[in-house]
């Protein structure tokens, strides 16, 4: 008895089922994770995206002489005595002036108009002052950060409600900075101070910026690519090409692969003890992070420089040797450039990995608050031994104060790190298309 | 064999001898894949080794330039001596006498960088050229003496990959010449390439043979019988005959090797 071709058997008809099922898991375990990273993505730019905005006011100061330059003399020196302080009076009195110049009336007292202005300006326009004494006694339009409170009334998080119970503002401070901002005083823009401002304290988080962390994590990352790399490649080189096959490269090459999988926080107990503890780093520095960090990145450069190596074909080895290249010559000009794109795919790699680490930071202290840029080098300090903190680390501190604009900012921070992230492995995905295999 | 092209390759009777194995025994890990090997290549010929798959041939022509070393599990011993130095002693290093003793694949393997850098190469490493105008030269030199140089004259930058498949072999040829060494060992040059590309490279072997010593490994045998003037025929491990070429093909001594050619075995 014949079977037709035309009608599938039983059997035939089982495996398709199953094979059909399986590609439907595989389909709806991809679904699900490309709708937990949109939850994830959405939440994440729907609180953040708010930070990159921020709130001015643009206002004529008078810079009363007999305030600001109490001697009269126009000496930076002396100026510097007086305090921000000193120089609230004349905000407040800016303030009141064009809220009268806009023909906007008020219940407000001229010291509650002031509390429109974040605390932060004074310092500002202290600041200019001190650079340039000439301007004593001129009136000078300066565009100030508006206070933390008005910033969240025009992003939506302060309302008339809540501004009734809230201590710092209320419902009448609001109303009159909508008609300032109707009437073009007070503007919503984007806000370059988000990238480069310094941290600033928990009352004045219209201030806080990443500056200091941007500046904290490029160290670090500079200081990670000049040991790491180095190190790793001559490590994997040494292993793959040199080290004779027996039981103690086999241990070494078992305990890289396991360092690749300890736990982050673990290296960070290392640096304490090593770096901070007994070799007297400063603690919080980009230096001793940078070598926390290279520790910990230093086992997946090792691994991925392997494979790239051993991708390389031994006919081209073989070529080198057949020629008299010694083995160092052969590795090094032949072996090497031909492996170069996955070592570099592998660097990138480590490195984001890298820039993203949080926990061995903390251990080692950057949690600090930490309010001048870092230097690259100072001869007391050392390379870049100054104290400062890094992207991850800004992120946790910000998740830790209380005012809800710092959620916000938090996230505005998260969103810089996953850019810079992208970035990263976008380069990485670059260059490894870009020096394809060519043999 | 009627059937086999006898082309005339007439041999100087004048002749040193290059190269002399005595003794030779190679071991990978347990196996021994050469046993005892007794033989004298002479200078300025053409020697092929014949033999079926697995006997031992291209084991005894890595160990003439000591590509076995680069083998963990590969033990040689016995004696092997180039012009009457024996190339396994300690103070001979490898790296000196693989400039001195030629090696072309199996399959072609330029190096992925422009063909001048591939035959620049050796004699840069070695120190032969004294500027750039010397390296020209000897690039040239060994292109024309590979029969490239017509192909190749006008690309030199581009990359050596982008030959076709004889062409590649040519360049190999013409880098392993480059380092200007006395023997030339061909590991079944022409198995990855066309009638055409055999023909040239052929060809190339016999114009070589007056410069060098060349020593071919071969599954072809009427390429043996067409490229060489004296045979080796192996089989498991031993040297069964060596003799002139002619004699090995019309005349065998022992019966494997008559076995062999006429297609028995193997």
């Amino acid at each position: 008895m014949k079977t037709s071709l035309l009608t599938r058997d039983t059997h035939t008809r089982k495996r398709n089922a199953a094979e059909a099922r399986f590609k439907a898991y595989g389909l709806t375990a991809i679904v699900v994770a490309m709708l937990a990273l949109l939850v994830l993505l959405s939440s994440v730019l729907s609180n953040g995206m708010s930070a990159f905005q921020q709130t001015f006011i643009t206002l004529p100061v008078e810079l009363v002489a007999e305030r600001v330059d109490k001697k009269g003399n126009r000496d930076p020196a002396e100026m510097a005595k007086t305090t921000t302080i000193g120089y609230a009076p004349l905000l407040r009195a800016a303030i009141a002036a064009e809220v009268a110049r806009q023909g906007l009336t008020t219940e407000l007292a001229d010291k509650a108009l002031g509390e429109l202005i974040s605390k932060e300006a004074a310092a500002t326009v202290r600041n200019r002052v001190l650079a340039n004494p000439d301007l004593v006694g001129e009136t000078v339009t300066f565009t100030l950060l508006a206070s933390g409170r008005i910033d969240g009334f025009f992003k939506g998080r302060v309302t008339l409600e809540t501004a009734a119970l809230d201590g710092n503002t209320s419902p009448e401070a609001l109303m009159i900075a909508q008609a300032l901002a109707d009437a073009g005083v007070i503007e919503t823009r984007f806000n370059w101070k988000f990238f480069t401002a310094p941290d600033a304290s928990v009352q004045r988080p219209e201030a806080a910026g990443l500056g200091v962390a941007i500046l904290g994590s490029l160290y670090m990352m500079l200081v990670v690519l000049f040991l790491a790399l180095p190190i790793g490649v001559a490590s994997s080189i040494y292993l793959e090409e040199f080290a004779p096959q027996n039981r103690i490269t086999d241990v070494i090459e078992v305990n890289i692969s396991n360092l690749a999988a300890v736990p982050s926080i673990v290296y960070g107990i290392l640096g304490l003890a090593i770096f901070i503890n007994f070799m007297e780093f400063n603690q919080s520095s980009p230096l001793v992070g940078g070598l926390v960090l290279t520790l910990m990145t230093l086992p997946t450069i090792i691994i991925s420089t392997r494979a790239a190596l051993k991708s390389v074909p031994p006919s081209i080895r073989d070529a080198a040797l057949g020629v008299g290249a010694s083995k160092m010559q052969s590795v090094f000009h032949h072996v090497l450039p031909l492996a170069a794109p996955g070592i570099l795919t592998g660097t990138i790699i480590g490195l984001a990995q890298a820039l993203g680490e949080t926990a061995p930071l903390l251990l080692i202290g950057m949690v600090a608050f930490v309010r001048e840029y870092p230097a690259a080098y100072t001869p007391e300090a050392g390379l870049f031994g100054e104290a400062s903190t890094a992207l991850p680390v800004q992120v946790f501190n910000w998740t830790q104060r209380s005012d809800p604009a710092f959620v916000e900012r938090a996230s505005g921070a998260i969103i810089t790190l996953l850019v810079f992230l992208l970035i990263m492995n976008a380069v990485a995905i670059y260059l490894r298309r870009r020096f394809e295999r060519r043999w | 064999m009627e059937d086999m092209t006898h082309v005339d390759r007439a041999m100087s009777t004048q002749l040193d001898v290059k190269i002399s194995a005595k003794g030779v025994q190679v071991h990978y890990g347990d196996t021994q894949a050469l046993k005892d090997v007794n033989v004298e290549i002479d200078d300025k010929t053409v020697t092929a080794f014949i033999g079926p798959s697995g006997c031992g041939k291209s084991t005894f022509l890595r160990c003439i330039n000591r590509m076995n070393d680069t083998i963990d599990i590969a033990r040689v011993t016995g004696d092997i001596r180039i012009d009457g130095e024996d190339i396994y002693d300690p103070k001979v290093d490898p790296v000196q006498l693989r400039a001195k003793v030629g090696m072309v694949f199996q399959k072609p393997n330029p190096f992925p960088k422009s063909i001048y850098d591939n035959v620049a190469y050796g004699p840069k490493i070695h120190g032969m050229a004294r500027n750039k105008a010397d390296l020209d030269e000897i690039v040239e030199k060994s292109l024309r003496k590979a029969a490239l140089w017509g192909e190749a004259k006008d690309r030199l930058n581009a990359p050596g990959t982008s030959l076709s498949g004889g062409q590649q072999q040519r360049l190999c040829i013409a880098r392993a010449i480059a380092t200007a060494p006395e023997v030339l060992l061909m590991d079944e040059p022409c198995s990855a390439l066309d009638p055409i590309a055999t023909a040239q490279v052929e060809e190339l072997i016999d114009e070589l043979r007056q410069s060098f010593s060349v020593v071919i490994v071969t599954h072809s045998m009427q390429q043996a019988a067409r490229v060489s003037q004296k045979t080796a025929f192996f089989h498991l491990g031993n040297l069964v005959e060596y003799d002139d070429t002619d004699k090995i093909f019309t005349n065998p001594q022992d019966p494997r090797t008559e076995s062999y050619i006429s297609g028995r075995i193997g």
